[in-house]
C-alpha cells in the first residue's frame, strides 16, 4: 500500500518536473484561482444570505418575494 | 430608472458575459476530448507510432483549452449567490444538487485521468492511458451533463413541490428532473454542437497545415477523423435541434413565436427561412411584422406538432389570449399569479403577528397533498411569476434578437453538415490540396463554429425572458438587492479578467499550432 501511494506521488511528481507548455498553463490556472478566491470571492462576492439560519434566510427571501423594491 | 432596475439590468448583462465567455473555452473541451480519445485508439490499435504523435500534438491543444477554461464556471456560480440570491434560495436543491454533483465529477474523473493522459505516456500501460483519455472525454461531458439538467429545470420546472415555510422549491422527484424531455435533448444538442465544433476546430487547423505544406500526413489523417465525426454528430444536433422544437412548442411557446416572428397564430404554419424584421412599433400581426420574408408553408407546423395542418399559437394569441384554441390570457395568468403572490404576502404576516389560524389556513393552501391545495398550486401558484408583471406584454421577449439568432444557428449547422460532406469526399479521393480555396473556407469557419454555439445560447436565454424560472419566477424578482456600484465594477472586472484569459489562450494556442507536433515549448 505504501509502496503503491509512493509510486503515485512519484507519478505526479515525475510529471511536474517534466512540464515544458504545462509550466505556463499551470501559471495560468494558479493565477486565476488566486484572483478567482482571494480576491474576487472575498471582496466581490458578498453572500446576502450568508450567517443566516434556515428561518431567517426564508424570512429575507418572503420580505423580497411580497415587498417591491 | 430606478438603483433596483440598473441592479437587474447590470446583473444580467454580467451573467450573459460571464456566460458566453464559459461558452468560449467550454465546448472544444467536451468534443476534442472525444476526438483525441478516437485517434489513441488507433494508435492503440495498430501500434503506429504516427498515431501516437498525432494524439500527442491534439491533446496540447486540448490541455491549453482545458487549462485556460477551467474553474470559468466558478465565477458563474458565485454570481448565483451573489446578484440571483432569491433565484438561489427559491429553487433550493433543485439546482444545487447537480451543481454538486457536477462539481465532485469533476474534480474525481477529470483531475484523475487528465493528470495520467499528460503524464502517463510511456509510465502507464498503453490500456489504461487509453482508458484515461476515454474517462477524460466523458467526464467533461458528464460535468456538462448536471449544469444543463439544471438548466433544462429552468426552463420546465418539473419534479418538485414548493415548500412555504421554507420559500423553496424542493425536489420531489430526481428522475423527473434528470430525464424530462427538455433536459434529454438540452444535453443532446448542446453536446452534440460541441462536438461539431470541435471538428471544425480541426478540420480548420489541418486545413492551414495544408496550406502552409507542412505535416500533410498528420493533417490529411486528421481531417479524415474530424470530418466523419464531424458529420455524424452535425446530423446529430439537427436531428436534436428538431426535436427541440416540437418540445419548445409545448413548453414555452412564446419562446417559439418569438424564433419565427410569428405574431397569429395559425393552421399549417410556415417555417420562415430568411426574412427582416419591422421595428417593434410595427410588429402588430403576421402581415405587418415582416419587411419581407421566405418561407416554406406548412414546415413550422410539421416541426412542431408532426402534423402538418396543426395550430401554432403566436404572440397576440399568447399576450391576449385564445378561446377557441384554449389559450389563456397573459391577463388572466397575471389575475393568478397575484392572487398566490398576495397568499405569500398574507403568510408573511400571519407569521409576523403570530396568527396561527391564518398560517394554518394558508399552509393547508399551499399543501398538494390535498384536493385544496392541489387546486390552489394548479390554477394559482403554477402563475406565481406572473405575479410581479406589471402588463401582459411584459410575457415577450426580445423578438428580432431570438429570430435572427436562430436564423444564424440553423444556417451554421446547415453549412457545416456541408462542410464535413466536402471534406470527407475530398478526404476519401485525397484531393484536399487541390482545392485551396476550400481549406481556407474551413480555417474561417473556426469562428463561425463558436457564433452558432453563442446564437444557440442567446435563443434558449433570450428566448424565454422574462423568465429566470418558466412562469414562476422572473428575472427581476430573482435578482439581490444590492447597490448597482458593485455590480458594474465586477462586470468590467469580468470583462478584463476573461479577455486576458482568452487573450493568453489564443497567443498559446497559436504558437503551438505554428510549432507544430513536434516541438511542444
Amino acid at each position: 500500500m505504501k509502496d503503491k501511494l509512493v509510486a503515485i506521488a512519484g507519478f505526479y511528481i515525475d510529471g511536474f518536473r517534466q512540464m515544458r507548455l504545462g509550466r505556463t498553463l499551470w501559471a495560468i490556472i494558479l493565477i486565476k484561482l488566486f484572483i478567482m478566491f482571494a480576491i474576487l470571492r472575498l471582496f466581490f462576492f458578498p453572500d446576502p444570505l450568508g450567517g443566516k439560519s434556515d428561518a431567517e434566510r426564508a424570512d429575507f427571501i418572503i420580505e423580497n418575494l411580497t415587498e417591491k423594491p | 430608472m430606478n438603483d433596483f432596475m440598473q441592479t437587474v439590468d447590470w446583473s444580467r448583462a454580467q451573467f450573459a458575459l460571464t456566460a458566453i465567455y464559459h461558452w468560449l473555452f467550454v465546448p472544444l473541451t467536451l468534443g476534442l476530448g472525444f476526438i483525441c480519445a478516437i485517434m489513441e485508439t488507433v494508435y492503440y490499435r495498430t501500434g503506429d507510432e504516427f498515431w501516437k504523435r498525432t494524439t500527442k500534438f491534439w491533446l496540447r491543444l486540448f490541455g491549453i483549452n482545458f487549462a485556460i477554461g477551467i474553474a470559468t464556471g466558478l465565477i458563474l456560480e458565485f454570481e448565483f449567490g451573489t446578484n440571483w440570491s432569491n433565484y438561489s434560495h427559491f429553487v433550493g436543491d433543485i439546482f444545487g444538487a447537480p451543481l454538486a454533483i457536477e462539481g465532485i465529477m469533476a474534480f474525481f474523473l477529470e483531475a484523475t485521468f487528465v493528470a495520467v493522459v499528460f503524464f502517463g505516456w510511456n509510465k502507464v500501460s498503453k490500456g489504461f492511458h487509453l482508458a484515461s483519455t476515454w474517462l477524460t472525454a466523458i467526464g467533461a461531458n458528464l460535468s456538462a451533463l448536471w449544469i444543463l439538467v439544471a438548466n433544462a429545470w429552468m426552463q420546465y420546472p418539473v419534479g418538485c413541490t414548493f415548500n412555504l415555510e421554507t420559500v423553496r422549491n424542493e425536489m420531489t422527484s430526481f428522475w423527473d428532473v434528470l430525464f424530462s424531455p427538455v433536459a434529454v435533448n438540452k444535453f443532446t444538442h448542446t453536446v452534440t454542437s460541441s462536438f461539431v465544433l470541435a471538428a471544425v476546430f480541426v478540420i480548420g487547423v489541418s486545413a492551414w497545415y495544408l496550406l502552409k505544406g507542412r505535416e500533410e500526413k498528420m493533417a490529411k489523417k486528421s481531417i479524415a477523423i474530424a470530418s466523419v465525426f464531424g458529420l455524424i454528430f452535425s446530423l446529430v444536433t439537427a436531428f436534436s435541434g428538431d426535436r427541440s422544437g416540437a418540445i419548445i412548442a409545448e413548453v414555452q411557446p412564446m419562446k417559439l413565436a418569438a424564433m419565427e416572428g410569428l405574431y397569429d397564430g395559425e393552421e399549417g404554419a410556415g417555417l420562415t427561412v430568411i426574412g427582416i424584421l419591422r421595428p417593434e412599433s410595427e410588429r402588430s400581426s403576421n402581415d405587418a411584422a415582416f419587411y419581407f420574408k421566405l418561407g416554406i408553408p406548412k414546415l413550422l407546423s410539421i416541426m412542431s406538432y408532426r402534423d402538418a395542418e396543426a395550430y401554432v399559437a403566436g404572440i397576440n394569441d399568447l399576450v391576449n389570449g385564445n378561446p377557441a384554441y384554449g389559450i389563456m390570457s397573459a391577463e388572466e395568468k397575471i389575475e393568478r399569479g397575484r392572487k398566490a403572490v398576495e397568499e405569500l404576502a398574507r403568510y408573511r404576516d400571519a407569521k409576523r403577528n403570530g396568527d396561527q389560524a391564518a398560517i394554518d389556513e394558508i399552509t393547508a393552501e399551499f399543501d398538494p397533498s390535498t384536493p385544496e391545495g392541489e387546486e390552489f398550486l394548479r390554477e394559482y401558484f403554477a402563475y406565481f411569476g406572473y405575479g410581479y408583471l406589471d402588463s401582459p406584454s411584459d410575457i415577450v421577449p426580445d423578438v428580432p434578437l431570438t429570430f435572427y439568432m436562430f436564423r444564424i444557428m440553423v444556417g451554421l449547422g446547415a453549412f457545416f453538415i456541408l462542410l464535413f460532406a466536402v471534406f470527407l469526399w475530398l478526404s476519401y479521393k485525397d484531393r484536399l490540396e487541390r482545392y485551396r480555396w476550400i481549406l481556407w473556407i474551413a480555417i474561417f469557419s473556426v469562428p463561425l463554429a463558436y457564433l452558432a454555439g453563442q446564437a444557440g445560447w442567446c435563443i434558449a436565454e433570450v428566448g424565454r425572458q422574462p423568465w429566470v424560472i418558466q412562469d414562476l419566477m422572473p428575472t427581476s424578482i430573482a435578482a439581490s438587492r444590492i447597490g448597482s456600484g458593485a455590480v458594474i465594477t465586477t462586470f468590467f472586472l469580468f470583462l478584463a479578467l476573461f479577455s486576458i484569459l482568452l487573450a493568453a489562450e489564443l497567443r498559446i494556442m497559436f504558437k503551438q499550432i505554428a510549432l507544430g507536433p513536434d516541438k511542444e515549448k
